[in-house]
């Protein structure tokens, strides 16, 4: 106490804050770096790490919203949502295009999401996350259910294009690798200046003490239900892009396993480095690969 | 001031304001006005409706019958928020803060939920917030703990950060809640001291509970004495602290009888 009664010593300005200038090169060069690697590796190799990072992405949605306190155990719904939005606007609309897919599916989850934020937004701990599971399991019971979307089978897409031009067949799996990995890093870049910024403090000082954020004039709730809703584009924007390189949809996508392995690549991944996000889905991806090589049918 | 007098230029005005807890009476038939720049102590035993009727104002608690009006707004079924948002902010018994956040993040926390248009891309730690939150830590002698996580800090500099960050949004009332309670006998002085020069900057009423009367005496211009939940004695402090009710209720000069 005595030390904060002394007079306060002259204390030379706080430096200025660290510019988020290094984020924006840094998400360049590991694309870059990717994009160089993935034209020189297998596509086995190629076609990992593009579920990484659109893994990741719905991942990285979770943490958004861990970073407020709570945990969805429900985002296979949304997963769903983008993968099934793309996939019909494919079969059905004739909308191929592979960077539009991937957008208006995140673009529908967000908004199939949105109606239940503000619901959603009153419930913490495992309330929350039993909340969001039983959304994605009623998703899976409708989509078993329904023989339009192919039923427990779902149903097949075909190679998407991009600016009008059909992929060519040797480098489709490279041309959708760039795809996904740039989005992931536009997303991931976005997301960092998210959590950033004041309504990202303010989702983090929800998560601490609520009632001394709303007692601040911040509003917990609301901050709530939109990382709600970005954590549904986010999961969205995963769904399609998976789709569109397994070139297959299916009810499993919002099984609750699913919802699963996304949580625990948001625990292993921590709620402070959007980067961690994407290695740590592409740990999961690695051991799931070869847990399929060497114990088939256990995974 | 009389009561008329009082009433006419209130800010804060309490109607008639109740609260019980099943049987207990925690506020009863509450009348009180506070005019602006008054420095207001609510004093009264364990139990008396102190800080009940800190949040009821604050809305954390809403009365079961009368009227709460700041500016002429009835703010009795406004949540803590709104209330907030219309000028009032508080400070906690227990400080309410951020415990693995620096001092200068509890700040700049403060300041982004104060923050109107809560931006997506705005950053939290820019120049401006920054320089905002150095202005305040230093009016409360807190610049040379900015780096220091909170959960290492000393109970009174807790207190000093907590009250800090409700001056955050430049309230126009500002209640504070046993701001001295947990502070040694000998540094309760100096800290007032700090608070109140710092306050001194602003054209703010406060409200604080208290139980040290040599705080009252000192930091008060009015005194509102509260017993079970009602008021005992409403004036300046010499004369507040004098009357028999206070005496025997609150500082126990007198005997109960």
């Amino acid at each position: 106490m005595s030390a904060v009664l002394s007079p306060t010593p002259a204390t030379p300005a706080a430096a200025a804050p660290a510019a988020r200038g290094s984020s924006p090169w840094l998400a360049a060069l590991a694309f870059a770096v990717l994009a160089v690697a993935g034209f020189f590796s297998p596509k086995w190799l190629v076609f990992l790490v593009t579920m990484a990072a659109a893994n990741g992405l719905v991942s990285l949605g979770i943490v958004g919203l861990m970073r407020g306190g709570v945990v969805p155990f429900g985002q296979g719904m949304v997963f769903a949502i983008g993968g099934y939005t793309a996939a019909l606007l494919f079969n059905k609309l004739g909308f191929t295009d592979a960077l539009g897919l991937p957008l208006v599916g995140g673009a529908m989850a967000a908004l199939v999401a949105a109606p239940f934020a503000p619901l959603l937004s009153r419930y913490r701990g495992i309330f929350f996350a039993m909340l969001t599971l039983a959304l994605s399991m009623v998703t899976y019971g409708l989509l078993m259910k329904l023989e339009s979307l192919g039923g427990s089978d779902g149903f097949n897409l075909g190679r998407p294009t991009l600016f009008g031009s059909r992929l060519p067949d040797a480098r489709a799996g490279y041309i959708l690798f760039l795809v996904t990995i740039g989005m992931a890093t536009a997303v991931g870049l976005l997301a960092r200046v998210y959590f950033d910024s004041t309504r990202g403090l303010v989702t983090l000082a929800a998560r601490d003490n609520e009632l001394r954020v709303e007692y601040l004039g911040g509003s917990v709730r609301q901050a709530m239900a939109i990382n709600f809703v970005l954590a549904a584009f986010c999961g969205g924007l995963g769904g399609a892009l998976v789709v569109m390189s397994l070139g297959h949809v299916e009810p499993n996508f919002s099984f609750w396993t699913t919802s699963g392995e996304f949580v625990f690549v948001a625990i292993l991944a921590g709620w402070q480095s959007v980067a961690a996000v994407f290695v740590a889905s592409t740990v999961l991806e690695v051991v799931r690969s070869f847990s399929s090589s060497y114990f088939p049918n256990t995974w | 001031m009389d009561e008329g007098e009082r009433d006419v230029t209130a800010m804060l005005q309490a109607h008639g304001v109740g609260k019980r807890f099943g049987a207990v009476v925690a506020a009863a038939d509450i009348d009180i006005g506070v005019a602006a720049g008054e420095r207001v102590s609510l004093i009264g035993s364990n139990g008396a409706g102190k800080t009940t009727f800190v949040n009821m104002i604050t809305g954390y608690l809403k009365p079961d019958e009368g009227r709460i009006v700041l500016d002429g707004c009835d703010i009795t079924a406004l949540a803590p928020r709104a209330i907030t948002r219309l000028g009032v902010a508080r400070s906690f018994q227990i400080p309410q803060l951020y415990g693995d956040l620096t001092v200068q993040g509890n700040m700049l926390v403060a300041n982004a939920c104060h923050d109107q248009q809560l931006s997506f891309w705005r950053p939290a730690r820019r120049r401006a917030a920054l320089d905002r939150a150095d202005g305040l830590l230093e009016r409360f002698r807190l610049l040379e703990h900015r780096e220091r996580r909170v959960a290492e800090l000393p109970g009174g500099t807790r207190k000093l950060l907590d009250i800090a960050m409700a001056l955050t949004a430049a309230p126009k009332l500002l209640l504070l809640d046993e701001p001295t309670s947990g502070v040694s006998a000998e540094e309760k002085f100096p800290m007032m001291d700090i608070v109140m020069s710092a306050l001194g900057q602003e054209a703010m009423t406060v409200l604080f509970v208290e139980h040290d009367m040599e705080i009252v005496a000192r930091y008060a211009s009015r005194v509102v004495a509260f017993y079970s939940g009602r008021i005992i004695a409403d004036g300046p402090p010499a004369e507040a602290l004098a009357t028999d009710d206070v005496r025997r209720y609150v500082t126990g000069e007198l005997v109960h009888g």
